[in-house]
């Protein structure tokens, strides 16, 4: 009876999750069709390398439970493994597709998972996030002692149009670029989410919640540690090996403490407990450092406040903040609180006005004192050195701080009101 | 019924200078049930603790199935057969309650540290999983995290987890400790389930749960065996009478 299945299997197709990865990847493909300017497309592309990049870190914060220091090592190796390797492929000396380079970078990724990996994951908690520290402190050091691999400050240039034309992608535009990074970013977030479903993802998670338990129904804690870690560095590679391709030049500020600390904010903020956190946190975190930085010298204090903020009232990052709203308009109790949340937006935008303004000022008195302190700020143009913008500075700071701490209590008020009441109606 | 499940050889254990277990000898034969029983601070739970490899020991051996299992660490333990529960509940909180269990069927099904195969399509470990959340009662609770269970329920998955893998020899470190009449009951006839046809090793301080279990109780007395016999002998024993169980009768 060829051909007769010897049982019937019930399969249900998951309508949910196509729609989701399907309109993520319809977003991806359309999305340059509509910023077309090379600025918008110079964001994108950084958007998805930081998207791989993130998530990649949150295998090991999230789903390991395991806080790194030094996560950009990998994926600043892997830029480096791919930056060469490139080199040499540009001079003939080797046949290596552009297209594939993201994957030498992984692999340079997770090498040095394996190496370092090996040292770091021996312990858990508090010390593993030493030792990261202290291996990206040394392969810092390094990047400046080993000028032929790391290439001194100047860093290691290249072009990434070689070889003849595929199919007309040269990889000179910065579109064609953009649509590589988009395929190895969809890639690489199916994997990373197919990852978090095998039996090391959720082990993973048991050494995370209780590995004195996991060491008692067989798992060497240490292996699950360390097997993460060289996963979760071939992606942070596959990201460097991105990085590459964009920019053609790989510096050592790719290894350095600041951007192992990018990708630990940039989830953070996001959310680590959901798998689609540390997406939107890739998304902020890029406008921050590509769009903000366009704008103004101190954009890495609004980063840094809108972090500490975010630890400190919502540290389940934005992910959690989507989902705890989600839950309300499930529950149908969403329009009773959106009024206020308009309120608190609303005043909150006084505010964050008020903090625009006293730092911007500040800034330009005590920076660029010598062109002059005459600035333009919303499109106004106005003297730092005179008192009526300090003046309308404080009159924001104290309006909106009245109203925004109004507002804040009638929300927490009324997220109390609802909270008790859907308690109720389960009991 | 001959082979012996677990042995232990003059098994000593100090921390610092205080030695806690003085030379314990002690053989289980295959598929017995075995109470250990004694008085707060006779070194019960770290007699448990030295045999699933949490401590290391000062001094002695321990065979499991005749192979010395003396300095391999817990998990290592483990992969050859022996399982154990916790004095203190010692679960995946955040985790379901199928969830945990699938974690614990994991292993001894070959997955080991696989990251190619997708646990939905896993249909062995599903079906172990559910097997077991059905024999320890839990299969209304399916989806529940673990954390939110009740105390009663809590230590039933924390059977189901030492159990869920298949184990041999099975350490229950006082599994009914805290719990109503009823709910020791219920606690009883679970064990006497799930220990069907395998060695059973458990401190116990309920003596009705003991002497309704055991097929044979040692006494642990200052970190020494001072008697290993049938419940009816133990019962008899003056030496046992006079270290341990007269006082701890009347207090009851």
């Amino acid at each position: 009876m060829a051909g007769v299945p010897s049982k019937l299997r019930y399969r249900p197709f998951n309508l949910g999750r196509w729609l989701i990865w399907g309109l993520t990847a319809l977003v991806m493909v359309v999305l340059p069709q509509i910023f077309t300017q090379g600025y918008a497309i110079t964001l994108m592309s950084q958007m998805g390398i930081m998207i791989v990049f993130a998530l990649s870190y949150n295998m090991l914060l999230g789903q390991g439970g395991m806080l790194s220091f030094g996560h950009a090592v990998y994926s600043g190796l892997g830029a480096y493994v791919a930056v060469h390797t490139l080199n040499l492929a540009g001079s003939g000396q080797i046949w290596m597709p552009v297209s594939l380079l993201p994957l030498v970078g992984g692999l340079g990724g997770a090498f040095f998972g394996v190496l370092f990996g090996y040292v770091t994951t021996k312990r858990s908690g508090t010390t593993f996030a030493m030792i990261t520290l202290g291996i990206a402190v040394l392969v810092d050091t390094c990047a400046t002692m080993f000028r032929n691999f790391f290439g001194g400050e100047g860093g290691i240039s290249t072009d990434r149009v070689i070889g003849k034309p595929f199919l007309g992608i040269t990889y000179g535009p910065g579109v064609q670029v953009y649509y590589l990074i988009a395929v190895w970013c969809l890639a690489s977030m199916a994997l990373m989410y197919a990852w978090s479903h095998t039996p090391l993802g959720r082990i993973a998670n048991a050494v995370r919640d209780n590995p004195e338990r996991a060491e008692f129904i067989g798992y060497d804690t240490q292996r699950v540690r360390w097997f993460t870690l060289i996963i979760s560095a071939f992606f942070a590679g596959i990201a460097g090996g991105l990085s590459t391709i964009n920019f053609e030049i790989v510096t050592p500020d790719v290894v350095s403490l600041a951007s192992s600390g990018g990708v630990l904010l940039a989830t953070f903020i996001g959310g680590i407990g959901f798998f689609f956190g540390p997406i939107l946190g890739a998304v902020v975190f890029s406008f921050f450092a590509v769009a903000l930085s366009g704008y103004t010298n101190a954009w890495q204090f609004y980063l840094g406040l809108f972090f500490v903020l975010m630890v400190l009232y919502a540290p389940g990052g934005i992910a959690s903040l989507i989902m705890m709203q989600l839950q309300l308009i499930a529950r149908k109790r969403f329009k009773r609180i959106a009024p206020h949340y308009l309120a608190a937006g609303a005043s909150g935008l006084l505010l964050l006005a008020a903090l625009i303004l006293t730092v911007e000022m500040t800034y330009k008195l005590s920076e660029n004192s010598a062109n002059g302190t005459v600035m333009n700020l919303f499109g106004i143009n106005f003297d730092a050195a005179r008192a009526l913008p300090w003046a309308v500075a404080v009159g924001l700071w104290i309006v909106g701080g009245i109203l925004f701490n109004l507002a804040r209590k009638r929300v927490a008020r009324v997220w109390g009101e609802i909270q008790t009441e859907l308690l109720e109606a389960r009991a | 019924m001959n082979a012996r499940a677990l042995e232990l050889k003059a098994v000593s254990k100090s921390f610092g200078n205080t030695p806690i277990i003085r030379g314990v000898d002690l053989a289980i034969p295959q598929g017995e049930r075995h109470a250990l029983i004694g008085p707060n601070g006779a070194g019960k739970s770290t007699l448990f603790n030295l045999i699933s490899g949490r401590y290391p020991l000062s001094a002695g051996e321990i065979l499991l199935n005749g192979e010395s299992i003396t300095g391999l660490k817990p998990f290592e333990i483990n992969r050859k057969g022996l399982s154990r529960s916790f004095q203190i509940t010692n679960i995946f909180q955040r985790m379901s309650v199928f969830e945990n269990l699938r974690c614990a069927v994991l292993w001894p099904l070959g997955y080991k540290y696989s990251f190619w195969h997708q646990l939905k399509g896993l249909k062995d470990a599903i079906r172990n999983a559910e097997e077991v959340m059905e024999s320890i009662g839990l299969k209304g609770r399916r989806d529940t995290p673990a954390g939110v269970l009740s105390y009663a329920e809590q230590r039933a998955l924390e059977i189901g987890i030492t159990i869920a893998g298949g184990a041999e020899v099975i350490l229950l470190d006082e599994p009914t400790a805290g719990m109503s009449r009823t709910e020791t009951a219920d606690a009883v006839e679970l064990i006497r389930k799930v220990s069907q046809g395998k060695t059973l090793v458990m401190v116990e301080h309920d003596m009705g749960v003991v002497f309704d279990l055991a097929d044979r109780i040692s006494v642990l007395v200052y970190g020494e065996v001072i008697a290993s016999d049938k419940p009816e002998n133990i019962r008899g024993n003056k030496a046992v009478q006079e270290a341990y169980l007269g006082t701890e009768a009347e207090a009851h």
